[in-house]
């Protein structure tokens, strides 16, 4: 028998991100949900009333909403809400530098090189570590010009009416049943308010990590980008890897004013134990342009349908994603694009792997309502399966009643084939060679999109290698 | 084209199965340094069967007879072994590799056939000079592998692949079809330019027409399997003008189509 090249997806996930600190809490909540818990995280954070019944509201609905009945209702059902811990503070301090954040978070996030990349290109970084973010700093221009960059939690507190005015408004309370549990237990995510005319030219970044044991983590965020601003956010995340599950139930609001620009770069990267069910969504007012770019690599099963809500005459959406998918691992992610104007003009494109047992799914929604005359969408899916038990499904949904509209939809299912492979041996490639460079080519119209760094560290999240020969 | 040029490829009762099916029943060819050879034959008669064997493919199977580069049995080896030892096959249909640019896609072949890393400066060196030659601007590298390329510049890319990693044995498969006379015509100038005293080339063609810009020192009728009749240059234009038939006094008519 001949030896097997394979892609690995992540192979070095344990040594880079699995590997977890020691436990420290100054304030750990009690497994379990219940309104009681919930006054009791409202209390801590000492919020203004008009928040914690807006907690209440959501809690109720939480309660009363079912738990979806597509997607994978097999891996939804076993989630635990008993055993999650839905708050947990570790130190009472956040840094502005990060010699005053204790020493074991520092060198969690020195291991992931997040103060690397802040020296590098950077402009402002916020970091949360369980419930809290721990640390949080900007550069000063940018405070000059305006720009505010905070974590949720102080912004409710220093910027009360903005937040007041806009939290909940993309994505209600009772939007679904995760975006109630958000809304309800919700702390730590970033706040951003980019002014008139501002173009903020270097991203900003929010770096999420759990460290805890079925730890529940609800950051919520929301970046409001004013007339003509343009700002470019990225997310990444990580968690230890433990054998038991873990719970990550973001809320992402977004909101570009006429001729703004915001551009949402996500790279999930959770261990193989974290559920990661996610809202996001966008409005884009008059000619406003919203992207998103989500990357999916980790987590046991992850739910996210970025959308953008085209609101004004003009505006743009798009979504680019790609998804990994190895074996015990579910991707059911897509978009939304809601075309409520005329003018409209969104784009989906999706890429998918698939490997071993790994399952990808895309599930969208294009709707253009009557009146939004001149509309445009395209969506393109493409997969790629890498091995015979790998599986990926389509579920594109179109609602158009308007006629004066352009639409397509295409989608691709592929494998690596035999006459790509002999193709590029031919020219001296080894086998694995070949592999990687067809697998890299595939989802090189994602990670060209990516900053650089980020860029590399993708190609190097996809690797090959041999396995043992059998035989 | 000496007596002491060595002998690059010996073909010796070559016989080639496909799913079962054999398709060359008994070749046999040799091909010295600094030869070009030219192998003609109708559709289905077994050239791009002898052009996938010579470079490996895995779904041709060899029952029997052998395969020997500059005197060893290469048959065992893999494709990309038989490109690092200087074996090159221009494909009749080459494949896209959509995301992978020619640049990336070229340097990891130089990479691969060498064995070692080629520096940047000398790899674009290399480069350049044969963009130049074959009249494709440097804005062609930033493409993607043959990714909605027209078939011109599918076969521009193949002669550019085989001008920079400069193997020793160039087969190439229908390097003709597919192109409009002024393509043929700086694809045949390309060809041209690799012709080297060290380099043998094997042109695989249906029709005699690339044969008017690269004049081959030998030309071999295939049919059915087998190479029928060897001669020099002349005898394609005999071919021209009798077409196969007259070469398949035994064999039934087969679906060949004419221009």
């Amino acid at each position: 028998m001949t030896t097997k090249p394979q892609v690995n997806i992540n192979d070095d996930y344990e040594k880079l991100y699995g590997f977890h600190v020691e436990e420290k809490s100054v304030f750990k909540a009690e497994p379990g949900l219940d309104a009681e818990k919930v006054k009791q995280i409202s209390g801590m954070k000492e919020e203004p009333a008009w928040m914690l019944k807006n907690r209440l509201r959501a809690f109720e609905h939480f309660e009363r909403k079912p738990m979806p009945v597509w997607a994978n209702t097999e891996l939804l059902n076993s989630i635990k809400f008993d055993s999650i811990f839905y708050y947990l503070k570790s130190t009472e301090k956040k840094g502005e530098t990060w010699e005053d954040v204790p020493s074991e978070i520092k060198e969690t996030f020195d291991r992931l090189g997040i103060p690397e990349a802040e020296r590098k290109f950077l402009a402002g970084v916020s970091a949360q570590y369980e419930s809290e973010t721990v640390y949080h700093s900007m550069r000063e221009d940018l405070t000059k010009q305006g720009v505010i960059f905070l974590d949720m939690d102080t912004a409710l507190k220093e910027q009360p009416e903005i937040v007041r005015r806009y939290f909940g408004t993309v994505i209600p309370s009772g939007d679904n049943k995760f975006a109630a549990l958000n809304t309800s237990v919700w702390s730590g995510g970033s706040f951003i308010y980019v002014p008139k005319g501002v173009k903020v030219e270097m991203p900003l970044q929010a770096y999420f990590r759990i460290n805890a044991k079925n730890m529940g983590q609800f950051e919520r965020t929301l970046i409001i980008a004013d007339e003509g601003a343009q700002v470019t956010y990225i997310e990444g995340c990580t968690a230890p890897t433990y054998s038991s599950d873990s719970l990550h139930s973001a809320v992402v609001e977004l909101i570009a004013m006429p001729h703004a620009k915001i551009r949402y770069v996500t790279i999930q990267n959770w261990s193989k134990n974290v559920y990661n069910l996610v809202t996001k969504r966008a409005v884009a007012h008059e000619d406003a342009t919203v992207e998103w770019l989500d990357g999916n690599l980790g987590s046991k099963l992850t739910m996210k349908y970025p959308g953008v809500y085209l609101m004004g005459r003009g505006a743009r959406g798009e979504v680019l994603s790609v998804a990994f998918a190895g074996s015990d691992q579910h991707q059911d992610a897509g978009a939304k694009m809601i075309h409520a104007a005329p003018d409209t003009h969104s784009v989906i494109t999706s890429k998918s792997i698939s490997k071993g047992t790994g399952r990808t799914t895309y599930r969208g929604l294009v709707k253009v309502y009557p009146g939004a005359v001149n509309s445009k969408s395209t969506v393109r899916c493409d997969a790629l399966l890498l091995n015979e038990e790998s599986r990926s499904d389509t579920y594109p949904t179109m609602e158009i009643d308007e006629k004066r509209v352009q639409i397509g939809h295409e989608a691709t299912v592929s494998k690596i084939g035999d006459e790509q492979l002999f193709y590029a041996m031919s020219r001296g490639l080894k086998e694995v060679e070949a592999m990687n460079m067809i697998v890299n080519g595939f989802i090189e119209p994602f990670v060209k999109e990516l900053p650089l760094e980020y860029a590399v560290e993708l190609n190097r999240l996809v690797q090959l290698e041999m396995e043992g020969a059998v035989g | 084209m000496t007596k002491e040029s060595p002998t690059l490829l010996d073909v010796q009762d070559l016989h080639v199965s496909v799913e079962g099916k054999e398709i060359l029943k008994g070749l046999t060819l040799a091909v010295k340094a600094g030869e070009v050879h030219a192998i003609m034959g109708p559709n289905g008669s077994g050239k791009s069967t002898l052009s996938f064997c010579l470079m490996g493919h895995p779904k041709y199977q060899v029952t029997s007879g052998r395969i020997l580069y500059k005197g060893e049995d290469i048959m065992a080896l893999s494709p990309d072994e038989r490109a690092k030892k200087g074996i090159f096959l221009a494909f009749q249909y080459p494949t896209a590799i959509p995301g992978v640019t020619i640049i990336n896609f070229l340097r990891a072949a130089l990479r691969g056939v060498r064995g070692a890393e080629v520096p940047v400066k000398e790899f674009r060196q290399t480069v350049k000079a044969q963009l130049k030659a074959l009249g494709v601007p440097d804005a062609f590298m930033n493409r993607y592998v043959n990714d909605g390329f027209s078939g011109g510049e599918k076969k521009r890319l193949e002669i550019l692949q085989m001008a920079v990693l400069a193997p020793s044995l160039a087969v190439l498969d229908e390097t003709d079809s597919g192109l409009d006379i002024d393509a043929l015509k700086t694809v045949a100038a390309g060809i041209n330019m690799q012709r080297s005293p060290s380099r043998g080339i094997l042109l695989i063609t249906h029709y005699q027409r690339l044969l008017n810009y690269i004049k081959p020192d030998f030309v071999h009728v295939m049919v059915d399997g087998r190479v029928v009749r060897s001669g020099g240059a002349e005898l394609a234009l005999e071919l021209e003008s009798k077409g196969y038939e007259g070469f398949r006094p035994a064999i039934e008519p087969v679906e060949a189509e004419k221009s």
